[in-house]
């Protein structure tokens, strides 16, 4: 590198570690920047040095939690999903109560709080068919935060049921639906939503669900789903929205990238083959220091393994996500990596932070 | 915090002025908390050695029998000759899987097994002579400094004939197993009926005097300490010194899953990373420094790319030895999956053959 742009780079960063010692939210061009020129450690190290600015206790957070993947039936059918299949595919499967009910007993008694329920659009399953079922869980298992759905979900059973988007989500948490993930986000951006999910609603429509959910005192997490085609500038916008949503209405608990798995997909047949190691730390690192409202930061062991996930709490992560006693989605596309709570705490305490099990809403239950 | 900005400030300072650092520093770096600022020493060694050239080699891995006569406990591979799953390649089947390596354009067979307890070593010379007489070009990295020995002792041959034997008929190089770990008290629990580390050390100076090339491994994560890892490198950091004829040096992350050695975790990410960061650092006189995705997954590989290490390993096709101990990475990757790898990481990728001559540059 020739000295000139050596001294160029190096004030370019300097700009940017002024800008966030003085809390200054990072722009655009800094992203990009960041994204595309910062050495990986660099970039890990300002995104460390973040962490410790929000999080000064030194300590990792998990939930302990299960997936029920209600059904695999659905109508979006996006181009990058192993796990969905049509309705009248012979594998299509819907869950009943008692199946359902009999997961989160086994959730119960592993000492578990949250139910991360989700499933494919499915055309028929009415709003009414969930009202029941979450207040039934929730008279049920009164421990269990009922954690559920997604926007996609929430959008199709307003639909569904003819009415608006608060109207339905008044009447999902009337019946005891707490908070919803923020599956579904893939990439904030139409232009990528439109070649890797046609089907599903687009980032305007994503965003006002939150939007209305945060309004209505429901906390939601924010996901992104990279390495499916994004350029890094639609990767950056992603990150621009999910900070401006949160500007304006402040629910979100928690970001959580994940990189597309490319097995058993439509999609991969364009696209073989997923993030690399380098790819995901850059994200991660990238997320922590542009979402500088957004207080929790996850690590994605389910998709990167526990090696990478415990790597990137040393790259701004201060959250290792949920136990996870279920996890089929991911499992459709290839890609099972398992881990116990006593593994979770290891990884976290040899990676020299405190572990810690929380709620839903990251309110710390037990300290490790 | 100063203290430790001072201890890393004079590392970088050794490293800049190409002086080793010590025993004592080694073992400070590995209980040393900040990942981070090691990998930079890591990387700013590596790039002071091989700048941004990271290598990969095509090849294939036979492991031509698991019946072995140690028993090593960190060992999910051997089998005595009466276990269900034992199994031995005979000739043919090796040229076969010889043949589809070549085809496949594969330089390199890495070739290691058991001991067994029949094979003569005449077999072992006409693995070689067939597998040459039918594939020419490609290069044959067989056999470590244990089986070496051990072919030594079913001969009745001197160490030095044997390896003048296996050479003549075509042995190339020689890999780096069966190094474990190094300290006694260590070696006793994991491998009690391996070589001892003085005769594996003894039997590698033998391999490069004899003018081949081999490399190093390290067996890390199971129950030894970090004194043990510094101990294992001092050795080998003396070694090279004498005789020049490592090549790379590869840690290896152990495997938990069926093995006779209980202990609950394998080495985690960040010591998966410090361990190849700090070998970069120590191991001064070592040009090349592997992470052998095998055993430490591909993402990890890669991004220690960034912590030290300059060589990716191979496409490797058809490994038994970690996956029989639970590895979860794929059975082979493609050769441009690895190019692909090398440059998401921003480095350079270089196709290389066993002796780490350029073949391509990508």
């Amino acid at each position: 590198m020739p000295m000139e742009e050596m001294t160029q780079s190096a004030s370019a960063l300097d700009a940017i570690q002024v800008a966030l010692a003085q809390g200054i939210p990072l722009t655009r061009e800094q992203a990009l920047y960041l994204y595309h020129e910062a050495p990986l450690l660099t970039l890990g190290r300002m995104a460390a040095a973040r962490r410790v600015a929000l999080h000064p206790e030194g300590e990792v957070s998990f939930v302990v939690d299960r997936n029920v993947n209600y059904t695999n039936i659905c109508s979006c059918q996006c181009r990058f999903c192993a796990f969905y299949r049509d309705i009248s595919d012979p594998q299509g499967y819907v869950l009943s109560t008692d199946e359902i009910c009999a997961k989160v007993e086994e959730l119960v008694e592993c000492g578990g709080t949250q139910l991360l329920m989700q499933g494919g659009i499915h055309p028929e399953l009415s709003l009414s068919w969930f009202e029941e079922l979450f207040t039934h869980l929730r008279q049920r298992f009164p421990s269990v935060q009922i954690h559920s759905l997604s926007p996609a979900e929430v959008v199709h059973l307003a639909a569904h049921a003819g009415l608006g988007l608060r109207e339905c989500i008044q009447r999902l948490q009337a019946a005891g639906l707490e908070s919803i993930p923020g599956g579904g986000a893939e990439v904030l951006v139409d232009a990528v939503r439109s070649h890797i999910s046609p089907n599903k609603i687009g980032w305007r429509k994503w965003a006002e669900v939150m939007e209305v959910a945060h309004s209505l005192g429901m906390k939601t997490t924010a996901t992104l789903m990279f390495g499916c085609g994004e350029t890094p500038e639609q990767l950056i916008e992603h990150l621009l929205r999910v900070r401006e949503i949160q500007a304006r209405s402040g629910g979100f608990t928690a970001f959580i990238s994940w990189s597309y798995q490319p097995d058993n997909t439509e999609l991969g047949r364009e696209i073989r083959a997923g993030a690399t190691g380098t790819d995901y730390l850059r994200v991660v690192a990238l997320s922590r220091l542009v979402l500088d409202n957004i207080p929790n930061i996850q690590a994605s062991w389910v998709t990167q393994g526990a090696r990478m996930a415990q790597v990137a709490l040393r790259f701004g992560a201060n959250d290792m996500g949920g136990t996870m006693l279920e996890e089929n989605v991911v499992a459709a596309a290839g890609v099972s990596f398992r881990m116990s709570q006593a593994e979770i705490i290891h990884l976290i305490r040899s990676a020299g932070f405190t572990p810690v099990r929380r709620t839903t809403g990251y309110q710390v239950l037990e300290r490790y | 915090m100063n203290n430790m900005n001072t201890f890393f400030a004079t590392l970088r300072a050794k490293i800049e002025q190409g002086q080793r650092i010590t025993d004592a520093e080694a073992l400070q770096l590995f209980e040393a908390d900040d990942l981070l600022a090691i990998g930079d020493l890591a990387d700013l060694a590596n790039r002071k050695k091989n700048g941004t050239r990271v290598f990969f080699n095509v090849n294939r891995h036979i492991n031509y029998t698991n019946v072995c006569v140690n028993h090593c406990r960190f060992c999910a591979f051997c089998k005595d000759g009466s276990d269900p799953g034992a199994y031995t390649y005979n000739l043919s089947q090796v040229l076969e899987k010889a043949a589809a390596a070549s085809a496949a354009g594969a330089t390199e067979l890495h070739m290691v097994g058991g001991l067994h307890p029949e094979l003569p070593f005449e077999f072992y010379l006409r693995l070689l002579a067939t597998i040459k007489a039918n594939n020419p070009a490609i290069k044959i990295k067989a056999f470590t400094a244990v089986e070496i020995d051990y072919f030594s002792r079913i001969s009745g041959l001197e160490v030095e004939e044997v390896i003048r034997e296996l050479m003549r008929l075509g042995l190339d190089s020689t890999p780096g197993g069966g190094a474990e770990i190094f300290a006694p008290e260590i070696r006793q629990q994991i491998c009690p009926e391996k070589i001892s580390a003085a005769r594996w050390l003894e039997v590698t100076e033998k391999i490069h005097a004899a003018g081949l090339k081999s490399n190093a491994t390290m067996l890390f994560g199971h129950i030894e300490n970090y004194s043990h890892r510094v101990d294992h490198l001092c050795k080998l950091r003396a070694l090279q010194d004498r005789s020049g004829g490592f090549q790379a040096f590869i840690p290896l992350a152990f495997q938990t899953q069926n093995s006779n050695i209980k202990v609950e975790h394998g080495p985690d990410g960040i010591d998966c990373l410090k361990t190849l960061a700090i070998s970069r650092i120590y191991l001064d006189n070592f040009q090349h420094i592997k992470a052998y995705w095998v055993m430490l997954g591909l993402k990890i590989s890669q991004v220690a790319l960034h912590f030290g290490v300059n060589d990716l390993d191979g496409t490797v096709v058809e490994e038994k030895i970690g996956h029989d101990a639970g590895a979860d990475s794929p059975q082979a990757l493609g050769k441009e999956e690895i190019i692909r790898q090398i440059r998401s990481a921003g480095r350079t990728p270089v196709e290389r053959d066993t002796l780490y001559q350029d073949l391509q540059v990508y």
